[in-house]
């Protein structure tokens, strides 16, 4: 199967960065232009029509999600891109911010304009240095040209958009978190309900949307709510990007349409795995997802289809795990992520997350005990379902899974103090 | 009103109240560490996790709202393995100092260890090292790695002080509470953060060793520092005298009242009570040839007598003189007013130092006026001119001077009070104006006696005697008894309660817990 081009054509193209050249050559800002001319309402519909979901990892319709914003509020109303792209195995949004940016503002003209917002705020990760910087230039170049500003595209519509760097927390990638860091506190997620929609930035009505979904928007309803809905499948409309990483012949962003074979995107367009070695798991969601088996991975990617197969599509980070890697050692750089990450907020995470590490790195260390792997088992249980937000899960779910589908390797590791796979232990080691 | 169940009990709750509120009403105590009626909703330390209805994940009961029709419940095994998997991870990096914290034996993490938690330590690795004993104000000392991280400490000092000292610092099990960056916690109210913080994470300067909290009792009382009338515990130390240097009086701690001052005490109040057990005088005394010595009561109050009626039956009512004191409870000042005025005729009786300048005040609870019972003194009607009562002392008009508590803090009081012929002073603790008496008759602190305050505001309320008073002290009441008989006075009061009755018409049983506000007759009658 092709890839569909819809979203990446311009990745690479340095005219693309002008909104003189995304007018001319690519229909730029005339859905904006459209959508002043529709009502909210409309504008909802065609995007709930539409199935684009939130592209951010956690897929949430987002017709949906902006008809719950309280558009009758008094209050001043936000939109909010969230740029902070944080999850391990995830790079796409930075691709659409530095090679396509106009179509992120577009995206934000059109949400902006059916809440009635008048100030949208990018949250982009401050290790994302150059992004920034070609995102900012593009809505340098768009307040020059009447896209931004006080009267947009001519509309009588005041629009002002500002880039908020982060300083590197992966915790400011949760909705709530980063609304807090945004407003200059600590990066704390808050406690919901209120979601954003109702209480999101200066406690205001807010939309809050990840940047591939928000660039898709313009050509949905440039193009129609059908058009996009038959570009993907059931429920997960049009196309997205998908990040491939981890020991693939081709690692990198490949759009493909939503329902395309996992096995298409590693095999065909990646070229399968390193050395002409067998697969041996998939995590397909960001380093958070849950591990597959490579029998499990054969599947459709979808959002149910990934539900179905016991884990989730996440964000989008596909990472294949090939035959001879060691998965205990692979479960300790996930896991210390997840404890230096953890906000520290509430119980559960923040004591879990280093637990879970400090039995990991005993194990690596060759003092692992029996006892162990069901000691990690029962912690992580205990993480899930207890946290303010899901970060304590995204710690459990790769100890659950990791020790479930690999358990062999894990009681190998406990039982003889090194790796099943010693050779690769020794370079992984040596990085 | 929506009514709901918890743990099969039905309760009725305030729309907008939360199931931690609600469980309350019905005597249900679900376990906290965060959560703290006084602040604001932190919803992270997820101790207080219960089940509502059918829903697969359990709800914070400090965050959720009550709902009609709502079933909640708080015993289920799964709440149960939920408070004891997150005790398990509290105390996971907690150090277990125990056996030389100050906060053991009223620690929560302690408390609901035995109640929730009794599993066997599945943590064989290192625990993360903080920082201990960190002095961070004058009063407060803290402990990072004894800390849960509850940010109770930092939520009072931005909401209720509004003085941001306190912050989360770094991410993770690294997370500790700290000084923000060129900030102490020297605020007048910095103390409550030691009471609030449910482990040992902060633990008070002066208290810090001085005697385990097993050893302590506690008694209900009025707080002193000012006219606010703020309600307090008086924790103190009986059964071991021989600790802490004889230091009775312990701690104080705030008493809970809903209008006063909620959860809260100011440092002033809370660290004001050294001299219950200090520079106290501790038995009447005598001036002869020049200096004072000790004498038995007997003597003392004998020579008392003799002093006054010699005094009324040369010269009348009018040679007498009485200050009391804004110090002095309503009982007191009421048994004052029946001896002095009613029974000897004395109009010379005023109260108020006419040197003491207001105080600190700060529109939160601290008054300017740093007297209990100001209030209570002028209602009863002891408003005379001091500073002529004084005056005429000095000039001899009046030849006996019978005073109150008052040291007075000034060269002119001092001055007027050397020229006085016969100056009785009955009070608590040596002082100035006690140095210059001819007789000195030790009497009682509010921490060793019964009676009532009137606040600023007109409300009257009860404190109660923890201890007896120290040494051969006895309380202004059972002194002024044996006074009045010597000067064939009738009084048919047998204790502070009696003359509360005669004075408020009311026993002390009867008074509402958090007072009553005087009404209009009493304070004349």
């Amino acid at each position: 199967m092709p890839i569909t081009i819809n979203i990446s054509k311009d990745f690479g193209n340095e005219k693309a960065r002008s909104s003189q050249w995304y007018r001319e050559n690519r229909h730029g800002y005339q859905a904006a232009l459209q959508a002043f001319d529709s009502t909210p309402d409309e504008i909802i519909d065609i995007v709930k029509a539409s199935n684009l979901r939130g592209l951010g990892g956690a897929g949430f319709p987002t017709g949906l999600k902006w008809s719950f914003v309280p558009r009758d509020s008094e209050k001043p109303k936000y939109v909010v891109i969230n740029a902070d792209e944080s999850e391990p195995g995830t790079f796409k949004d930075k691709y659409i911010m530095a090679w396509d940016p106009h179509r992120l503002i577009e995206g934000t003209i059109i949400a902006a304009r059916v809440i009635g917002a008048h100030a949208a705020y990018v949250y982009i990760r401050g290790e994302y240095v150059r992004p920034a910087e070609h995102l900012q230039d593009a809505i340098d170049d768009a307040y020059r040209h009447g896209i931004l500003g006080d009267d947009v595209l001519g509309k009588g519509f005041k629009l002002d958009m500002y880039v908020h760097r982060g300083a590197g927390a992966y915790i400011c990638g949760e909705e709530t978190g980063l609304l807090e860091s945004l407003e200059g506190k600590k990066g704390w997620p808050r406690l919901k309900p209120p979601f954003p929609a109702v209480e999101g930035a200066f406690r205001c009505p807010t939309i809050l949307n990840n940047v591939e979904t928000i660039a898709h928007v313009p050509k949905i309803l440039r193009k129609g709510a059908q058009w996009f809905a038959d570009l993907g499948c059931e429920r997960n409309g049009g196309t997205r990007l998908m990040c491939l990483s981890g020991e693939v012949v081709k690692p990198g962003v490949y759009e493909m349409n939503c329902g395309s074979q996992m096995y298409e995107l590693i095999f065909e367009h990646g070229g399968g795995i390193l050395g002409g070695k067998k697969m041996k798991a998939v995590i397909p969601g960001g380093s958070s997802a849950k591990v597959l088996t490579a029998e499990e991975a054969d599947c459709a990617m979808s959002i149910e289809a990934l539900q179905q197969a016991g884990s989730m599509l996440g964000s989008g980070g596909v990472m294949a795990i090939a035959e001879d890697t060691c998965m205990v050692k692979l479960l300790q750089v996930v896991t210390s992520f997840y404890a230096h990450e953890s906000c520290g907020q509430c119980t559960p995470c923040r004591e879990g997350s280093g637990w879970l590490l400090t039995i990991l790195n005993r194990i690596l260390q060759g003092g692992g005990r029996p006892e162990d792997i069901d000691t990690m088992l029962s912690l992580a249980a205990n993480m899930q379902g207890t946290s303010i937000c899901a970060l304590s899960e995204a710690c459990a779910w790769p100890v659950e899974s990791f020790v479930a589908k690999f358990r062999d390797e894990f009681e190998y590791f406990v039982q003889h103090g090194k790796s099943m796979y010693a050779q690769r232990q020794l370079e992984a080691a040596a990085v | 009103m929506p009514t709901l169940r918890i743990d099969g009990q039905e309760v009725h709750a305030e729309a907008g109240t939360t199931i931690i509120q609600a469980a309350e009403k019905l005597g249900i105590y679900v376990p906290r560490y965060c959560y703290h009626p006084g602040l604001s909703i932190a919803g992270s330390c997820r101790m207080c996790m219960v089940q509502v209805d059918d829903a697969p994940k359990m709800a914070i009961a400090c965050h959720t709202p009550v709902r009609d029709g709502m079933s909640v419940n708080t015993t289920s095994q799964v709440v149960l393995d939920g408070r004891r998997n997150m005790l398990e991870f509290l105390l996971h990096n907690h150090p277990l100092d125990c056996p030389v914290c100050d906060q053991s034996g009223e620690c929560d993490l302690q408390n609901f260890y035995m109640e929730h938690g009794n599993y066997q330590s599945r943590m064989l690795d290192n625990k993360v090292k903080k920082r201990k004993a960190l002095p961070i104000g004058p009063h407060v000392v803290l402990d990072q790695e004894r800390c849960i991280l509850c940010t109770r400490c930092t939520r009072f000092c931005s909401e209720v002080t509004k003085t941001h000292e306190l912050g989360v610092f770094n991410r993770g099990d690294r997370s500790v509470i700290d000084l923000n960056p060129g900030k102490t916690l020297d605020n007048p109210y910095s103390g409550n953060v030691i009471d609030i913080c449910p482990v040992g994470a902060l633990t008070e300067r002066e208290f810090r060793f001085q005697c385990r909290v097993w050893y302590l009792s506690s008694q209900s009382s009025i707080c002193t520092g000012c006219s606010r009338g703020c309600n307090i515990s008086i924790h103190f130390n009986k059964q071991r005298s021989y600790k802490a240097g004889g230091k009775r009086l312990q701690r104080i701690k705030p008493r809970f009242h809903p209008d006063i001052n909620k959860w809260w005490i100011c440092d002033d109040g809370r660290f004001g009570y050294e001299f219950v057990d200090r520079d106290r005088i501790e038995y009447p005394m005598t001036r002869q040839d020049g200096s004072l010595g000790y004498a038995d009561w007997e003597e003392a109050l004998d020579r008392t007598a003799q002093a006054i009626t010699q005094a009324l039956q040369d010269e009348g009512p009018s040679s007498l003189g009485v200050i009391a004191s804004p110090r002095l409870s309503n009982e007191e000042l009421y048994l004052i007013r029946k001896l002095f005025r009613e029974g000897l005729e004395v109009d010379n009786i005023g109260f108020r130092d006419p040197w003491e300048q207001p105080g600190f005040q700060d529109g939160k609870l601290i008054l300017p006026d740093k007297n209990p019972n100001g209030r209570g003194a002028k209602e009863i009607g002891l408003g005379g001119d001091v500073r002529s009562i004084l005056e005429r002392a000095a000039s001899g008009e009046i030849k006996v001077l019978y005073v109150f508590g008052h040291q007075f803090s000034s060269e002119e009081a001092f001055a007027l009070l050397d020229k006085a012929q016969c100056l009785i002073y009955q009070g608590t603790n040596l002082g100035p104006a006690q140095e210059r008496a001819s007789i000195v008759l030790a009497s009682a602190t509010f921490a060793e006696k019964d009676g009532t305050f009137t606040n600023f505001e007109g409300r009257v309320q009860r404190f109660q005697a923890a201890f007896g008073p120290i040494d051969e002290s006895r309380e202004d009441i059972a002194i002024l008894l044996d006074l009045a008989r010597r000067l064939d006075l009738q009084m048919v009061y047998q204790s502070a309660e009696d003359l509360f009755m005669e004075w408020f018409g009311k026993q002390y049983h009867e008074l509402h817990e958090h007072g009553e506000f005087l009404p209009q007759e009493a304070a004349v009658g």
